[in-house]
């Protein structure tokens, strides 16, 4: 067992941006997403009660967005590209971190602009880990930033 | 829904109340549909066992999801979830299915949160988060941060 040793190929990817992805978040999108997690609430699934509610629209739950490849965005490639530069073959999720700025909701365009924030070698219990921070920063149409996410991911 | 909850009812020490889920491998299917992660690890045996988990893993951002839905229906329509966070810890396992619906026996989930911090400045709780599994391990834990409406407004 050892700790893994960030390369300097690795090393150089560390604050580079990926290029900006635009979408729009759909209320179809928004349904099938609250009903795979199990989330009841009317807000999200209910399109007549979400019209009469404060926001007068079907809103995301928060953590709809914030997935980087639920933007359209290819986050295997990106990981192909750690793993060319010598990240482990394995992949595991270490976990999360959201600042929910303002609400998102149907018919929204979003800007999602990623970039690998970190890059640290671990010992963890499946070995040798490289921990990858990803940032990912997303802005509406009207200029706002909405959602800030810091996604963890090991590579064993 | 349950009915709306107030800053000044919770105190340090009050319980998020407990959310149950119980994750299936046709759930795991469905969140990859929905998700947009279609990462074998969470749907083929031979991959998940190559990987040498054993077999196919819960999503960690379906566990995270479930996290959210503890925080959202606890603070209700007029709360505003500000931060959320959580890790993944150790691996869980959804129930196969016997029917089209059906589950088989297996491991219960159930989301729980606490109040660790309360700011009478801007209303908002914070609190410790996290999923247990039948077995009593807790495999995702992180915390939130919310504001809730004011009696006093």
């Amino acid at each position: 067992m050892a700790v893994f040793t960030v390369t300097d190929s690795l090393k150089q990817l560390i604050g580079q941006k990926e290029p900006p992805v635009v979408f729009k978040v759909e209320e179809g999108a928004i349904q099938r997403y609250a009903q795979a997690v199990g989330d009841k609430n009317p807000q999200h699934s209910d399109v007549e009660w979400a019209a009469n509610s404060k926001w007068g629209r079907v809103m995301a739950p928060p953590g709809f967005m914030g997935w980087p490849i639920s933007t359209g965005f290819n986050l295997f490639k990106l990981f192909e590209k750690l793993m060319k530069a010598g990240a482990p073959m394995g992949l595991l999720d270490g976990g999360v971190e959201y600042d929910f700025l303002a609400p998102i909701g149907a018919g929204d365009i979003l800007v999602a602009e990623i970039m690998v924030a970190g890059i640290e070698g671990r010992e963890t219990k499946m070995g040798p880990t490289m921990v990858t921070t990803l940032q990912s920063t997303y802005t509406n149409q009207r200029g706002a930033v909405v959602l800030v996410v810091r996604n963890t991911f090991l590579n064993f | 829904m349950a009915k709306q909850i107030f800053y000044e009812d919770i105190q340090v020490g009050s319980e998020v109340t407990t959310l149950e889920k119980i994750a299936t491998t046709r759930m795991l299917v469905q969140y990859a549909g929905a998700s947009g992660d279609f990462n074998p690890l969470h749907y083929e045996e031979d991959f998940a066992k190559n990987l040498g988990v054993g077999r196919p893993i819960v999503h960690g951002l379906l566990k995270r999801a479930w996290l959210v839905n503890l925080m959202t229906d606890w603070i209700g329509q007029d709360g505003t979830l500000r931060k959320l966070s959580c890790r993944y810890r150790g691996m869980d396992y959804p129930r196969k299915m016997k029917g089209f619906e059906d589950p088989m026996d297996g491991d219960t989930w159930y989301c729980k949160g606490k109040v660790t911090k309360k700011n009478d400045a801007d209303h908002t709780v914070e609190c410790e988060i996290w999923v247990e599994n039948s077995k009593g391990e807790k495999n995702t834990t992180g915390a939130a941060t919310a504001i809730l409406p004011s009696k006093a407004k």
